[in-house]
């Protein structure tokens, strides 16, 4: 049982990850994206990751629709209305990443892993949570400071004009200064 | 279930999302790409987990970093294109390749 889902979930996964690539329309591949993400989440919940693997499947699920919104935004080919290439620098890629693949199963295959250590803990969740919560903790603070770090540098990248463009480096404009007045004044 | 079976198919999945980050044009579609490598990161993570070594959470730890570094790669990617599509008008790497700000 286990290891029929094993084999559906993983050629699953393969198949629309290859899927994703092949699609001219970049809505249908942020969908095959979604499904190739809940396979590989299907996996871990198959290796007893419960918390993880539903992390996993409500994240992406999230992240795709956001994914989806943009991709809308700058779109080749929208609605299939614009034929055109999206693909570059096809050959040596495919060159690169068939060898990139046979070189890790070799080392995969090749490489004595060691046996299992210790056994499995009744509840991997709470094996996680005590592990963030205490000697982990470090891991859980840089993860937190690396997402408030993103969420200013995106906002500064993403933001055409703000305060300081249009009232001064010292924000002591009276007036903004803008190319064309409107907005709050 | 073994763990060269998981680890074959975190290998697949690396190398799917390697050929896409290397031939996409588009910006986003890179970044699915990059996504997908990460994904790869993810299956390995939890399959080293389980079968080398479940008597600590650091396996679940890996998959909980590269869970971030998803989110936060996707987050700072859709920024930058923002940011050079707004400068330039541009969302394929072609028109990207220099340096000129």
């Amino acid at each position: 049982m286990g290891d029929a889902a094993f084999w559906i979930l993983a050629v699953g996964a393969v198949v629309t990850g290859i899927g994703v690539f092949q699609m001219d329309s970049m809505a249908r591949a942020t969908f095959l994206l979604l499904a190739s993400f809940l396979c590989g989440a299907g996996e871990l919940l198959l290796l007893g990751l419960g918390y993880l693997g539903m992390v996993i499947v409500l994240m992406m699920t999230m992240e795709m629709v956001v994914m989806a919104v943009f991709m809308v935004m700058y779109m080749m080919n929208p609605a299939g209305l614009m034929p055109m290439t999206m693909v570059h620098n096809q050959r040596p890629a495919t060159v690169i990443a068939v060898v990139t693949f046979a070189g890790l199963v070799a080392g995969i295959l090749l490489t004595p892993w060691p046996e299992r250590k210790g056994a499995r803990p009744m509840d991997s969740t709470m094996q996680v949570g005590e592990a963030i919560m205490g000697p982990q903790m470090l891991l859980m603070i840089v993860i937190g400071v690396a997402i408030l770090a993103t969420m200013i540098a995106s906002v500064v990248l993403a933001t055409d004009r703000g305060r300081y463009d249009r009232y001064g480096d010292r924000l002591e404009r009276r007036r903004p200064d803008d190319p064309i007045p409107g907005g709050r004044r | 279930m073994t763990l060269d079976a998981f680890l074959i198919l975190a290998a697949a999945l690396f190398a799917v999302g390697l050929y896409g980050a290397l031939t996409q044009q588009s910006i986003v579609m890179i970044m699915m790409g990059l996504e997908l490598m990460v994904n790869g990161v993810l299956v390995a993570g939890g399959a080293f987990w389980y079968f080398v070594a479940p008597a600590t959470a650091d396996g679940q730890l890996v998959v909980l970093v590269a869970v971030t570094v998803m989110a936060l790669e996707m987050a700072m990617g859709f920024a930058a294109t923002t940011a050079i599509f707004r400068a330039r008008d541009v969302d394929v790497t072609d028109d990207a390749e220099d340096l000129k700000g």
